[in-house]
């Protein structure tokens, strides 16, 4: 099977003002520091990291939500170079969801007109076809005719979910950037948005940035997936790769610590506990980012600041040591 | 005698809209040292379970009725207001998934730590100090004399949580229940929680109630196990005969429908529809309108907690010994 790509983001940097202090330069906060992504049209790409490690910041910085600088190409043409009336209709192919669907919606609209809304935004289906695509979309997100009629009160967390997704896929979008999009859920509801992403993503050829710090469903959903620690990637693999062998010592330590549902395989388990927090982003280490908390670390990676590099084919890690 | 007995526990609620039966004939035993996770989804009634046996539902609105909770000999329905804050603080410790919200922002860490130890063991400042002191050691705080003197806010959220788990142990508590204590924190901070509370169990033999919506943590850390749905325990035993030989639908179905970290890519079979709104009369089995393995007595009688094997019961009529790991359980 040809993969074709869909967006490429090169030396992707966003940086914020950190704490400002009398008489010094204030401290800036390099949330992405030179992140490379490829997501491939019709793929998933996994992001994963824990809080504060830049992976949504990574994500509005792709949609330019944020003020980024670096590179990012999608179908042909670089996101950060477009004027604002032509990023306007470009964003119409790359759709965002959140964790917090109830919040994205407004209370005071029915649902049908949440989604006439999108529609209306990119002028389309105008006049007679509006209302049988809003029947239709509601039919692809499995919510009943009836609820078009209803408020976003009266939706349940799971249905809210569906229908932000169903925004989204109104006005006929490439790629869908789900930002921890069904953290909220319960594990129940969370199986029933996961197959309906996987059954669109079938049905319609959309590409996913799968955003999550949860590793067990990032690897369910996800074709590749890259691993983020303050603010870079450290690993970077497909998916089956990545986690039957892990190389970067981060990822095998997140992956040692997520718990497995089998009180076997849990005694039997290995795990790697990190000792401490994440360091200050304002601050961050010399060298490698994650020394401080690495197990295996030694002098030098206080000096050299590892590059990710390939390992193996397709399989890359920023570590001295792999 | 176990350390804690609870029998036929009912929490209710009334509301505008009726009668809300949040727990509904709720039993179980644990014993001196024992795990016991209590697992189910967001409104199974696990938290409700666990404020009513420390008698921390408002009544009115909340009305909290059982046939029977002791903790090691003593019957806690009976406590005065006051003997039941002493038992609190005491013998029976909570801790919460925001730190935040149970600590007082304006008030030291230290300050919190002594108030407890010079309150109800009626230490001195200068001997409550130096336990504090300990304390934060205990759970793995470092620096800890000068953290004693810093405000929460100073803490990062996986610091704040152990400094709970230290004001929870700083009674020396028989029993610790800890209410979705690590879903806030990150997988690595979260492992060093997991780890703290493993120790703590074997080294000062504290009974613990984990109530999680992860399966994953209570096969890691529980010795047993009981599955809530609809405010009823619906499936309970030892840990590996629940994982291994699920006996009710609806464990079975949390079970198809969570994605493993060490499982390639398969289909996760949603459990459909949505949980019971339990203000409403409840079918025979509080599962059956989602229930994949519902036969035909379901609709004809309601289900009997039986027993599967020693310590191991369930409320199903279904035969799920199809999809049992039989190479785990003999």
């Amino acid at each position: 099977m040809t993969q074709v790509v869909l967006l490429s983001a090169e030396g992707l940097t966003v940086s914020f003002p950190g704490r400002a202090r009398p008489f010094a330069k204030p401290d800036v906060v390099r949330a992405v520091d030179g992140v490379d992504i490829t997501i491939k049209r019709g793929q998933t790409l996994g992001l994963v990291g824990e809080s504060g490690c830049g992976k949504s910041t990574t994500g509005y910085a792709l949609l330019r939500l944020n003020k980024g600088t670096g590179r990012v190409m999608f179908d042909g043409v670089d996101l950060m170079l477009l004027p604002p009336e032509k990023l306007r209709s470009m964003r119409r192919r790359i759709q965002i969801i959140f964790q917090d669907a109830a919040a994205s919606l407004d209370p005071r609209m029915t649902i049908g007109d949440l989604i006439a809304e999108a529609l209306d935004l990119h002028k389309l289906h105008t006049g007679g076809s509006r209302q049988p695509r809003v029947r239709e979309l509601l039919e692809l997100v499995g919510i009943p005719q009836r609820f078009a009629e209803r408020y976003p009160h009266e939706l349940s967390g799971g249905q809210a979910q569906r229908i932000a997704i169903c925004r989204a896929l109104a006005v006929e979008p490439d790629l869908i950037i789900c930002d921890e999009a069904v953290s909220a859920l319960d594990v129940s509801i969370q199986a029933q948005i996961l197959n309906l992403l996987q059954d669109l993503q079938q049905r319609l050829g959309l590409s996913f940035l799968f955003i999550s710090h949860d590793l067990s469903v990032v690897r369910h959903i996800s074709h590749e997936v890259a691993v983020m620690y303050l603010g870079k990637i450290v690993e970077q693999a497909p998916t089956s790769l990545l986690f039957e062998n892990p190389r970067h010592p981060y990822t095998k330590a997140l992956l040692s610590a997520v718990p497995v549902p089998d009180p076997d395989v849990e005694k039997a388990r290995e795990r790697i506990v990190l000792a401490g927090d994440l360091p200050n982003p304002a601050n961050p280490p010399s060298g490698c980012r994650f020394r401080t908390r690495c197990p295996v670390a030694q002098s030098k990676c206080a000096e050299t600041l590892p590059t990710l590099h390939e390992i193996e084919q397709r399989h890359s890690a920023a570590c001295l040591f792999v | 005698m176990p350390l804690l007995t609870v029998k036929n526990l009912r929490t209710r609620f009334s509301t505008d809209r009726g009668t809300v039966r949040a727990v509904d004939g709720v039993s179980f035993e644990l014993e001196e040292g024992e795990v016991m996770g209590l697992v189910g989804e967001s409104g199974s009634g696990k938290s409700i379970t666990a404020m009513s046996i420390m008698r921390l539902i408002k009544e009115p609105p909340g009305r909290i009725e059982a046939d029977e909770i002791t903790f090691d000999g003593v019957d806690l329905l009976a406590l005065t207001p006051a003997q039941l804050r002493d038992y609190r603080a005491r013998h029976i410790s909570m801790i919460f998934q925001d730190p935040m919200r149970s600590l007082n922002p304006v008030l030291t860490i230290g300050r919190q730590l002594m108030e407890t130890l010079q309150r109800h063991l009626r230490m001195s400042a200068r001997d409550a100090r130096r336990r504090s002191i300990e304390l934060l050691e205990v759970v793995g705080i470092p620096r800890a004399e000068k953290r004693l003197d810093e405000y929460p806010h100073q803490f990062s959220g996986g610091m704040r949580q152990r400094v709970m788990i230290a004001i929870a142990l700083s009674c020396n508590p028989r029993l610790l229940i800890a209410d979705e204590a690590t879903t806030a924190l990150d997988v690595t901070i979260q492992a060093q929680i997991i780890d703290l509370i493993r120790r703590l169990r074997s080294e000062m033999g504290t009974a613990v109630i984990w109530i999680s919506h992860d399966l994953g943590l209570v096969a890691g850390l529980c010795d047993k196990v009981s599955v809530m749905y609809a405010g009823r325990i619906v499936e309970s035993g030892p840990v590996r005969e629940v994982f291994y030989r699920p006996a009710h639908g609806y464990t079975l179905g949390l079970m198809n429908c969570t994605p493993r970290v060490d499982d390639i890519g398969h289909r996760l079979r949603p459990i459909e529809g949505m949980p019971p709104n339990l203000a409403e009369p409840m079918p025979l089995c509080p599962f059956l309108p989602r229930c994949e393995m519902a036969v035909a007595a379901c609709r004809e009688s309601k289900p009997r907690l039986e027993t599967i094997a020693e310590g191991h019961v369930a409320s199903c009529h279904a035969n799920l010994s199809a999809y049992w790991r039989k190479e785990k359980v003999a």
